[in-house]
């Protein structure tokens, strides 16, 4: 254990100390990194914690950045107040699909199935609401970007990097202490045989539900983050399918159900598709779409040949499993 | 609003209906049997569509004939997926099978991208304008004929699984995986048949559904959805379940096209599918698990 948390220790002073060297799209880049290290590690509590395999976590990113943005469009409430709202949105709508699934035995594909039928409902549901402006989108107000205003969550590039790197390492600890509380073994039983852990005496749907309403809740922080970053919110864009893809691939090509897959699977994937874009720029090839053919190439070899993820043998090669 | 329009719309839906019901027969069939979620399969109806407009603009083919060599190109194809790539998969968790065909979509739309660009495509046929009449009522003879011709290719579907030998084994494979092994018969062989047979099912449904709609390669993700209400809604396995899901989910989509506004017609069927998997979660025709 050693070697891991001195490893993690200047890991994070890195990171704290990257913005010495890397200012303006790079630093983007970096930022894009952390968001989607954190919504993979807040996906991985439901999946790789406790087995249930949800593909509509873009569900909790939308409703999380419209709740914020829309009381900070409409009445000038700001994200600090905004953000419990969304919280509590996120979560009410968690433990709603939660009962209905696991009451009913829903579960597996099945499951996985009806979070993508609940994102899409959602979608086209915003699609039809005027209050956030439908399918013409919701524009939040862009002050000025220089200084950082912490109460209203405006500034310049720096402090959302900052941001998101908090975000980043609450999300690490708070996992590592759940892997190793009475709920982690709990998940783990029901991830691995559900019946056994319900014979043991275990209320396997109080505990599902706790995994739903925690992986919720960071994933709605990660929305009002979305809202006041990009400043502006399109349900095609915010709550479709694609961005659900886009916040589990990382755990999955990380390793699913360890605490650090999800940080090095952001990091892999973003940066690959970086790469790919300026490889490709290089070579002159322009195209559309050639650079998402390389990339789901990259995928289709990782998942044939690591099919626990890059992680887990990286961390037995590199002797910080101990 | 007359009664003849809400029936004309009400027919036009039932006929698309059985269109999407032969895509989605596709998915039902592989996943009975191999028990993957084929999450490619909407992408792999949108290959068969820009198929069939090559043929149709290189050769002047039409459709009813295009569907012949793209079906039997699509089997081969299905075939070696399953083969070469899925058959290690159906033992690994839900998640790395989501993955791999996930990585499969992404290759395919993108590659229809790259080859036909964003604009959408069409073929244009001169009986896509005829209709016959019975008094008020229309029919359109392009709906009509692709209609038919899902119907026909279902039936033929039909009739392989209950009566050919093979089709039996690999309904045996589907109820229990040992025994058919016990017996001698080649599982991953059958899987591959399975994924080959359920390839050729959406491809027909593609070519067919052209002489409809418009495609764009972004189009895949929208139909993988659809297959998937439709499976769901009917029964995940059951070949009769997929063709009724299918002719119910046109017939929500017409109705709610008209009724309300078409660009929510999508909610209809997804409100339909949560009300599916709540209430009846092995579907209206599923058996129970």
């Amino acid at each position: 254990m050693k070697r891991a948390t001195l490893g993690l220790a200047i890991l994070a002073a890195l990171l704290v100390l990257l913005p010495a060297v890397v200012r303006g799209y790079a630093l983007s880049v970096a930022t894009l990194i952390l968001y989607f290290a954190y919504t993979g590690q807040a996906w991985n509590v439901m999946m790789g914690f406790a087995g249930q395999l949800s593909l509509g976590h873009s569900l909790y990113v939308g409703v999380g950045a419209y709740a914020a943005g829309a009381l900070f469009f409409h009445y000038g409430i700001g994200p600090w107040a905004g953000l419990w709202v969304a919280i509590l949105l996120c979560v009410l709508l968690g433990l709603l699909i939660g009962f209905l699934a696991f009451r009913f035995g829903i579960s597996g594909v099945y499951f996985a199935l009806l979070t993508i039928a609940f994102a899409e409902f959602t979608r086209i549901g915003f699609d039809h609401l005027d209050w956030t402006g439908g399918p013409g989108g919701m524009f939040l107000r862009v002050a000025q970007r220089d200084a950082w205003d912490l109460a209203h969550f405006r500034g310049p590039p720096l402090m959302y990097y900052y941001t998101m790197l908090f975000l980043t390492a609450g999300a690490f600890v708070l996992c590592s202490f759940l892997l190793k509380s009475k709920a982690g073994y709990y998940w783990l039983a029901i991830r691995e045989n559900e019946e056994a852990a319900q014979a043991l005496g275990i209320n396997t749907f109080r505990w599902k539900m706790l995994a739903v309403a925690i992986s919720s809740a960071m994933t709605a922080i990660a929305g009002v983050f979305f809202a006041f970053y990009y400043n502006n919110l399109f349900p095609e864009q915010i709550f479709h399918i694609s961005r659900s893809i886009e916040i589990i691939l990382g755990p999955i090509i990380g390793g699913v159900g360890t605490l650090f897959g999800p940080i090095l699977g952001a990091a892999v994937l973003t940066l690959l598709s970086d790469g790919i874009t300026e490889l490709l720029a290089a070579l002159g090839w322009e195209m559309p779409g050639i650079k998402q053919v390389f990339y789901g190439v990259v995928l289709l070899v990782v998942i044939v040949f690591l099919p626990h993820g890059i992680w887990p043998g990286l961390a037995r090669k590199l002797g910080l499993d101990r | 609003m007359t009664w003849h329009l809400v029936v004309n719309v009400a027919i036009a839906g039932l006929l698309t209906g059985l269109v999407y019901g032969l895509m989605a027969l596709g998915l039902s069939v592989i996943f009975g049997v191999v028990r993957v979620v084929n999450f490619a399969h909407g992408e792999m109806m949108t290959i068969a569509m820009y198929a069939t407009v090559t043929l149709f603009a290189v050769w002047q083919l039409d459709p009813f004939v295009a569907v012949v060599p793209i079906a039997a190109a699509f089997f081969v194809f299905g075939y070696l997926m399953q083969a070469g790539i899925i058959n290690p998969f159906i033992t690994r968790p839900e998640h790395s099978q989501f993955m791999l065909l996930v990585a499969v979509a992404i290759i395919m739309v993108n590659g229809l991208m790259v080859s036909f660009g964003p604009d959408a495509r069409n073929v244009q046929v001169d009986y896509q304008l005829e209709s016959y009449a019975i008094g008020p009522i229309l029919f359109d003879k392009a709906r009509l004929l692709a209609a038919g011709m899902a119907l026909a290719a279902s039936a033929a579907l039909f009739a392989f699984f209950r009566f050919s030998l093979t089709g039996k084994a690999i309904r045996a494979c589907a109820d229990n995986w040992l025994g058919a092994k016990v017996v001698g018969l080649d599982v991953k062989h059958l899987y591959a048949l399975t994924f080959g047979l359920g390839s050729a099912c959406v491809a027909v449904a593609g070519s067919m559904m052209i002489l409809l709609v418009d495609v764009t390669p972004v189009l895949g993700p929208a139909y993988t959805l659809l297959a998937f209400v439709i499976v769901i809604v009917g029964g995940m396995g059951s070949m009769a379940g997929a063709l009724l899901g299918g002719v119910l989910i046109g017939l929500s989509e017409a109705l709610a096209g008209l009724f309300i506004q078409p660009s929510a017609k999508s909610m209809i069927s997804f409100g339909l599918l949560i009300l599916v998997l709540l209430v009846r979660p092995q579907g209206l025709l599923g058996k129970k698990a």
